[in-house]
């Protein structure tokens, strides 16, 4: 219920969030070697940032589904997957674009592409599995998000791990100190995504909400 | 104890049937071999493979052949409604599941017996310049695809859909462990042998088999439970 209530006027603030950020993109300093180019990131950053939280939403949902077998957190689950693939596919597309002007290059095998890809597919196969699984596919789509979750970490340390040409995950740790400007704005931008996230999560759910309202009405009117 | 007993006897149970038909052994075996053959088509050039080729090729056989183990351990659980009665059994699920998982990588080890020689045959691949790392990333890479690839064929048995499903759900989430297998394996063709890149692979592999074998054990009762 407080959801619904809230859900207009969060929608308003992203909206305003979200017009004022390429005002704030463009005022922000020229990274030295990169220059424009380098502007993607502001929205390349927070875009992974939202899949990270949609795929622990979808993670932990799967497991309470799964061990209290509560129907509420399977609904939550087939939400969030869904929302990771769209984040996962636009952070890959924005990666290609600026991989193709950073790199010369639009796609590489390096580690963390590889394995964010793999994600991608991970949370694909979870779509697939529950629309054509058949009876009992909420289970293992329950197990895919699970397993997607636990190779999350992965992807996340694979630059770390491997040598590669992704910046390490240290890049945004020290940019408060290198460029405080550039840091206060990627962190704007994370921000007005995470909430068209949250938003896009609540809509989500309460669409799969009302199905399962309507499913149950239907059994109730042929019996 | 009780544990470790149930799960040889699954394994014995599992073994035993293998041994009367050897259906799945063989099948498995043709259809890796036939990979090998596929693959060395798609690679050589003018009578030679590149030579890391050899890995690549070794891996994705393995990973094909053990769908094929997978699907039908399973199948011939079905058709006799056998799980059905392993699951009624009052036995501890991960149990069951640890035999399960046994018989497959005892399947795929003896698929890998044959296999890798003539991988290394056909493709003059020096595999065994370094058998203990050899041994450590198949056996270690066999594990961890085991245990994801038991547990998904095992909660398939009663979905519609199972021929499509197995791969869709298991080559996803298995593809680090191949990554690593297949990078770890070529390190080891390498000339000289690179030794610190074939252990940081063995590290990863192991770290892989410890997240996955854990995963599976505790979600495997409450995904076989109706």
């Amino acid at each position: 219920m407080v959801m619904r209530k809230l859900f207009v006027p969060m929608l308003v603030i992203t909206a305003a969030m979200f017009a004022y950020s390429p005002i704030a993109i463009a005022n922000a300093p020229y990274e030295s070697t990169m220059r424009l180019v380098q502007k993607i990131f502001y929205y390349h950053f927070p875009a992974w940032m939202a899949l990270t939280v949609s795929v622990t939403v979808c993670t932990v949902a799967s497991a309470v589904y799964l061990f209290k077998g509560n129907a509420r957190a399977d609904r939550i689950a087939a939400a969030a997957a869904e929302i990771t693939v769209i984040f996962g596919l636009f952070g890959l597309v924005s990666g290609s674009l600026w991989g193709r002007k950073a790199w010369g290059v639009w796609w590489q095998w390096d580690a963390r592409l590889t394995m964010a890809f793999l994600l991608e597919l991970i949370f694909f196969g979870y779509i697939l599995v529950r629309n054509y699984g058949g009876p009992g596919a909420e289970k293992l789509a329950a197990a895919m998000g699970i397993f997607g979750g636990a190779t999350a970490p992965f992807v996340y340390k694979s630059v770390d791990w491997w040598r590669t040409v992704h910046p390490k995950t240290s890049v945004m740790t020290t940019l408060g100190e290198t460029s405080p400007q550039m840091w206060y704005v990627v962190w704007f931008c994370t921000f007005t995504i995470l909430l068209f996230m949250g938003l896009l999560l609540a809509a989500r759910i309460r669409l799969e909400e009302q199905r399962a309202t309507l499913d149950r009405l239907y059994l109730e009117a042929e019996d | 104890m009780r544990f470790l007993r149930i799960a040889w006897l699954v394994l014995r149970k599992d073994v035993a049937i293998e041994l009367r038909s050897y259906e799945i052994l063989s099948t498995t075996l043709f259809f890796a071999v036939a990979c090998v053959a596929i693959f060395s088509f798609a690679f050589v050039r003018e009578g030679q493979a590149p030579v890391d080729a050899a890995a690549g090729i070794l891996w994705i056989a393995i990973a094909f052949s053990g769908t094929l183990a997978l699907g039908r351990t399973f199948e011939r659980e079905r058709y006799g409604e056998t799980l059905k009665a392993l699951l009624l059994a009052p036995a501890p699920r991960p149990a069951i599941y640890l035999g399960k998982l046994l018989g497959i990588v005892a399947l795929l080890f003896a698929t890998e017996v044959i296999v890798v020689p003539m991988v290394a045959f056909l493709f003059s691949a020096p595999f065994f310049s370094r058998p203990g790392l050899l041994v450590a990333l198949l056996g270690l890479g066999t594990i961890g695809y085991a245990a994801v690839g038991t547990l998904f064929a095992a909660m398939l048995v009663r979905a519609r859909t199972r021929d499509v499903m197995l791969p869709i759900l298991l080559y996803p989430i298995t593809i680090p462990v191949i990554i690593a297998g297949v990078r770890g394996t070529s390190a080891l063709l390498a000339s000289p042998v690179d030794e610190p890149v074939a252990m940081l692979w063995i590290g990863l592999l192991s770290f892989f088999d410890v997240v996955f074998v854990t995963l599976s054990l505790w979600t495997f009762e409450p995904l076989m439970t109706e």
